[in-house]
């Protein structure tokens, strides 16, 4: 830092917290696969293909979610946003 | 029995041959006989940055086929007598590293050494996995930059799945964090993700902070490990991991930028 900076607009963005930011959101994602069987992605773009026979959907429109809730019980929790006026 | 530290990343150039060498030389010199090797077949570097590259006659792949003893293969370093090196194959063959013969040259070395380390190449084919597949500790070394930061979450993941304890369901791998080319001019300026922001995302202890610096040219250029040079804060940060590593708490250097002088301050640098 020179003299001359204090004269210049100190109003840099913080690109450090849009680094976190993004890096929490991709990394939550990829933990959240790390422990789904090896079959899941298959699985989810099969049942993806199966509305597509009925309802025009982009992938993003279809979330599933697999929770372990505990030793004995997983939770398959399938959300689909349909488009208006089906 | 020995240890095995695996030095892995996923990202490639974050620094996993310079912290190998410098780690591995750093246990030597604290008396832990130790030995450094090569994972990336087919693109050996390990032996230039420890500066034998004209020592080399056979290598980690030789040993595995039954083509060269241990003996034949290890080179002892110039500097240490309690370091050697097993350098990589300059094979093609991509499937010549088996777990079968991996896992035999690290039991032959287990009984004669301390700690092994294993310097993992990039990536997550068949050489990092062999790297990292019977590790006790493992040096996650990453930048504090998305890609990296990222490529090590994933190869955490790696370690707590594919790993040789994982699936024998041992004692899970002591994961450690590196932070490698630190700048904390550019932290201060919000810039760059700070030591807190990566300890964070990625949840493991923090083992080392080494600040990006030019020792570490200049060590490569040389082929001697920088943590030989004890007047770089980059020597010094990575003589602190090992310390660390053998359960000494020290605490953390080159965190903060280093203080300018009036003049500096005043004209600029």
């Amino acid at each position: 830092m020179s003299i001359l900076d204090y004269f210049r607009s100190n109003k840099k963005p913080n690109t450090a917290v849009t680094a976190k930011e993004r890096l929490q959101i991709i990394v939550a994602h990829q933990r959240g696969e790390r422990d789904a069987p090896d079959y899941f992605p298959k699985m989810k773009q099969e049942i993806i293909e199966v509305i597509r026979k009925y309802v025009q959907i982009s992938e993003d429109q279809v979330s599933v979610q697999l929770d372990q809730n505990d030793d004995k019980l997983s939770v398959l929790e399938l959300n689909v946003t349909l488009p208006d006026g089906k | 029995m020995a240890q095995i530290i695996v030095v892995t990343s996923g990202k490639g150039g974050v620094g996993k041959t310079t912290s190998s060498a410098a780690i591995a030389t750093g246990l030597a010199l604290k008396g832990k006989k130790t030995v450094v090797i090569d994972f990336d077949i087919g693109l050996r570097n390990l032996d230039l940055i420890m500066g034998c590259e004209r020592r080399v006659v056979y290598d980690f792949v030789n040993v595995i086929n039954g083509e060269a003893n241990l003996n034949q293969a290890l080179i002892k370093d110039k500097r240490c007598d309690k370091l050697f090196i097993l350098p990589a194959s300059q094979t093609r063959d991509k499937d010549a590293l088996t777990k079968e013969g991996v896992g035999g040259v690290l039991d032959e070395l287990s009984k004669d050494f301390d700690y092994i380390v294993c310097d993992s190449p990039a990536g997550i084919e068949q050489g990092a996995m062999m790297a990292l597949y019977f590790a006790d500790i493992a040096i996650v070394t990453t930048n504090p930059e998305v890609s990296s930061v990222r490529d090590s979450d994933r190869i955490l993941g790696m370690l707590q799945s594919r790993s040789r304890r994982a699936e024998q369901n041992l004692e899970p791998i002591q994961e450690f964090l590196l932070l490698t080319r630190y700048s904390p001019a550019r932290v201060k300026t919000g810039e760059m993700l700070s030591v807190e922001d990566v300890s964070e995302i990625l949840a493991i202890k923090l083992v080392g902070v080494i600040p990006e610096s030019q020792a570490v040219l200049k060590a490569s250029n040389s082929g001697i490990p920088v943590i030989n040079d004890e007047e770089s804060d980059a020597g010094l940060a990575y003589a602190d991991t090992v310390q660390r590593l053998l359960g000494e708490e020290v605490p953390f250097r080159f965190l903060t930028e280093e203080k300018k002088g009036f003049l500096k301050r005043i004209f600029g640098s």
